[in-house]
């Protein structure tokens, strides 16, 4: 095996030369896709640091978080970005990630204080629809209602574990009668979000679980305006995507500059119509027309980091039992 | 059986076989080494358990009945197209899941074409979403893949033994039972297996058609042990569960299998006297119409939706497909290696219990495999160099039943017939490969070979826990389209994949099949 890894090192030597740094980002698949912002990311910070930046990509956070846990200390990453606010305790108790001082003037509907994560960008969870369709006002109302949705599995999918924390936030202890009334409004439930994305546009339900930000891709990469959110009035549960730099990174430096430069103008103004989010800081020019006819919710709702793991467990026993009736 | 013809060494059999079980028992170690804690099989554990067990075993039966009339009224019957639709029939089965639950929906779903007709004629309309959704789902990949083999058992039947038949006269029920029937035995029971450990190992399909998580399978529990529990005990021990399971219906499945041999021939094409009455030619009609639609309709659809798609997709997704051609060939290679001498082994064994190594590259998870590999390579070297190399073995491994399956009857047969022969020539060991058996074998090669390519290409795999960004297989690529709002592009990288996956099954199998005809 002493000969893999001499011609593992010969090679990677040949493709990155000894004094031009290399930084390695670990991020999620969509976010390094060629129409995604990874590659403008890389281009603008290249442009300022005299170093190689390797985004790595793979799957999505969950998948990012595993295979961070299964190279531990080892690790060849410098940065991971792309876990959201629903790994970031999990993701601290490894002890991988290093505290950062990075700080910004963010633009989020709560404070942020994480001494190892920062903010990039985020969004609500929402249902969307067709503007032909009259949506329930809240979760009570669709359960009354034989509208059909569409929603993720919260075993393998992010935003079906942000479903399940958004009903528990909004009815706590009246979450499982909320779940057994969405029963019959489920169609299906799918792994991930693409696939009920899909099913939606090919008209197997009235809604689907996304964000509200989805019409704005619509809008401006389709000029299609038939896609809406639905403003729900118990409020929207949130979801925020944060960059951390690795305690064993021998970058250290490199990388803060890197989490610096994910909260400077040049990376917020790309990031809303690559990733098809808000930004975490107001860009000078500030955002597309298209985001502006995305919903407002009333009440940005979001459990706290900690605590998101007991509630988790709590939930899915829930959703599983009123479900699988 | 006094005298077994030896004419085949078994070394590089078993360890072709030893090879298998042991890249598969190495990922399962090193799971194993890295777990913490273990909770153990819970009661939702169990219930995924349950729920897996029955739905395989509804699919296998009902795909493998299914495939009985269709295979039938194929070696039957010649007409205009039959050769396009025996090769669209290893289309399903190669279709990225999303694509063929897209498929399916654009036929059976809620707005799909066969609502659509019902609403039309002021029908209740359906729903495909349930156990049955599930079964139909899986029906669809299979039944395809069951009648190919139970096609490919028909044509190694002696085309004498129709000529008697026919002299003797004997009617359409006696053949049956005379000749065919015979054959059937000796082939469902494996062809069943084989479908039962696919459906095992089902995960999106199974969810997304099932409804909800009622529709829970044991791969859907791992894949949340891996990914969002990270409790690697858990995963071990499922994949386990999936290990034994498939183990079971593999030694099940051997062990009704009757040790009998059909009998030589001289490779006459077949005529068939029995089959000209009209009922004959109304029932064989009848089998290949329902068979053609159920399955051209949703394919029909994957089409027509990737047309439109095609104009808007980037051409990052054709250098992915250049690298998908690479890794389709390169299993198909390791697949040859490892196949051709298991098959030798297993056919020359006694009982052909074997075959179970060779259900084991589908039954155990690849996300398990996967994972183990990585936890192996990791500490020696980057695992991104490895990610195309594993990509290729374990597709070959997941390719590794279906090539003993299509080999290991046509194989047995020969040395049956004529390891006799050829030890009294004492052709032995390689020359008897190359004179005796690879010329005899050679469709059923070109198949399995078709089979890996085109298996190989449309698998999402492994690849995507070793990626990078810099060799994304065509698959893969689809996701991130799909991911990323691209619909549109996504089903024109489906139809692609979809074209690539056919041609590649189409040049193998052909290449396979010219000599036979000629």
């Amino acid at each position: 095996m002493k000969y893999l890894t001499l011609a593992a090192t010969t090679f990677l030597a040949t493709s990155a030369y000894a004094d031009t740094p290399e930084l390695v980002v670990y991020t999620y698949d969509s976010f390094v896709a060629e129409w995604g912002p990874g590659p403008v990311i890389e281009k603008a910070f290249e442009e300022t640091c005299a170093c190689d930046l390797k985004f790595v990509g793979m799957g999505d956070g969950p998948a990012l978080l595993a295979r961070l846990k299964l190279e531990g200390a080892r690790s060849d990453a410098d940065i991971v970005l792309g876990l959201d606010t629903s790994l970031i305790a999990a993701a601290k108790a490894t002890d991988l990630f290093a505290s950062t001082d990075v700080s910004a003037e963010y633009n989020l509907p709560i404070a942020w204080n994480d001494e190892s994560f920062v903010p990039y960008d985020w969004g609500y969870f929402a249902f969307v629809h067709e503007t032909d369709l009259t949506p329930p006002h809240n979760f009570r109302e669709l359960g009354d209602s034989d509208v059909k949705i569409i929603i993720q599995d919260p075993r393998s999918s992010t935003p079906g574990l942000g479903l399940l924390m958004w009903v528990k936030e909004a009815y706590g202890n009246e979450a499982p009668a909320i779940w057994n009334s969405l029963a019959d409004n489920i169609v299906t439930v799918t792994k991930g979000w693409s696939e009920a994305y899909g099913l939606f546009l090919e008209g197997e339900a009235d809604m689907v679980l996304s964000y509200t930000t989805s019409p704005a891709y619509h809008i401006i990469a389709e000029e299609d305006e038939t896609k809406v959110a639905a403003p729900f009035d118990e409020g929207h549960y949130m979801q925020v995507e944060v960059v951390g730099k690795l305690a064993n990174s021998d970058q250290s430096d490199l990388a803060d500059a890197f989490m610096k430069f994910m909260v400077s103008d040049a990376a917020q103004s790309i990031l809303p119509t690559t990733n098809w989010m808000y930004p975490a800081v107001m860009p000078k020019e500030g955002l597309p027309a298209a985001f502006d006819q995305s919903i407002e919710p009333g009440k940005a709702l979001l459990i706290p980091n900690e605590a998101v793991p007991a509630l988790r467990k709590e939930a899915l026993a829930e959703w599983l039992s009123a479900l699988s009736q | 059986m006094a005298l077994r013809p030896f004419a085949i060494s078994t070394r590089t059999g078993v360890s072709a076989a030893a090879l298998v079980a042991l890249l598969i028992l190495a990922a399962l170690w090193a799971v194993l080494t890295r777990a913490e804690y273990g909770s153990g099989l819970g009661p939702a554990e169990w219930s995924a358990i349950h729920f897996t067990i029955v739905q395989a075993t509804l699919s296998a039966g009902i795909s493998t009945v299914m495939a009985i009339p269709v295979a039938r009224a194929l070696a039957r019957r010649q007409f205009a197209g039959r050769g396009l639709l025996v090769t669209l029939l290893g289309a399903p089965f190669i279709l990225p899941v999303i694509v063929a639950v897209l498929g399916l929906l654009a036929v059976f779903g809620r707005a799909g074409w066969l609502n659509m007709a019902l609403a039309g004629l002021n029908l209740p309309t359906i729903s495909i979403y349930g156990l049955h959704g599930v079964v139909l789902a899986h029906v669809f990949f299979n039944l395809p893949l069951a009648t190919r083999l139970l096609l490919q058992a028909w044509q190694t039947l002696p085309a004498e033994r129709f000529r008697l038949a026919g002299q003797l006269d004997l009617t359409p029920r006696a053949v049956f039972r005379a000749i065919e029937w015979p054959m059937l035995r000796q082939t469902l029971p494996g062809t069943a297996a084989l479908i039962f450990v696919i459906c095992l190992t089902s995960f999106a399909v199974a969810l997304t058609l099932g409804g909800g998580p009622r529709a829970t399978t044991i791969e859907l529990a791992i894949y949340q042990a891996f990914r969002f529990d990270f409790d690697l005990s858990r995963a071990a021990l499922l994949s386990l569960v999936q290990l034994v399971l498939a183990g079971s219906a593999a030694f099940l499945a051997l062990w009704i299998i009757p040790n009998i041999s059909i009998g030589g021939g001289q490779d006459r094409p077949h005529q068939r006297w029995d089959a000209r009455g009209g009922v004959q030619r109304l029932v064989d009609s009848i089998a290949i119409t329902i068979g053609a639609l159920f399955l051209l309709m949703p394919l029909s659809a994957v089409i027509i939706r990737g047309l439109g798609g095609l104009l808007v997709t980037p051409a990052s997704v054709w250098q992915s497909a250049v690298i998908s051609i690479g890794v389709a060939l390169c299993s198909v290679a390791v697949l040859l290696l490892l196949a051709l001498p298991m098959a030798g082994w297993i056919a020359t064994a006694k009982r052909g219990s074997v075959e179970a190594i060779g259900l084991f590259g589908i039954a155990a998870s690849p996300l398990m495999i996967g994972t183990g590999w990585f936890i192996l390579i990791h500490p020696v070297a980057d695992p991104v160099l490895f990610a195309l190399p594993v990509t290729a073995l374990v597709n070959a491994l997941m390719a590794l039943p279906f090539a003993l399956r299509i080999l290991v009857p046509p194989l047995r047969d020969t040395v049956q017939v004529y390891g006799r022969l050829s030890q009294a020539l004492s052709l032995q060991g390689w020359p008897f490969w190359r004179w005796v058996i690879l010329p005899r074998l050679r469709p059923q090669i070109g198949f399995a070979m078709g089979l890996t390519g085109a298996l190989s290409m449309g698998d999402l795999g492994v690849i995507a826990l070793f990626s990078a960004q810099n060799h994304t297989t065509l698959p893969l690529q689809m996701y991130r389209l799909m991911g990323s709002y691209q619909i549109d592009a996504a089903a024109g990288a489906a139809l692609i994949l979809l074209a690539l996956s056919l041609g590649i099954f189409w040049i193998f199998d052909k290449a396979g099949r010219a000599h036979a005809q000629a």
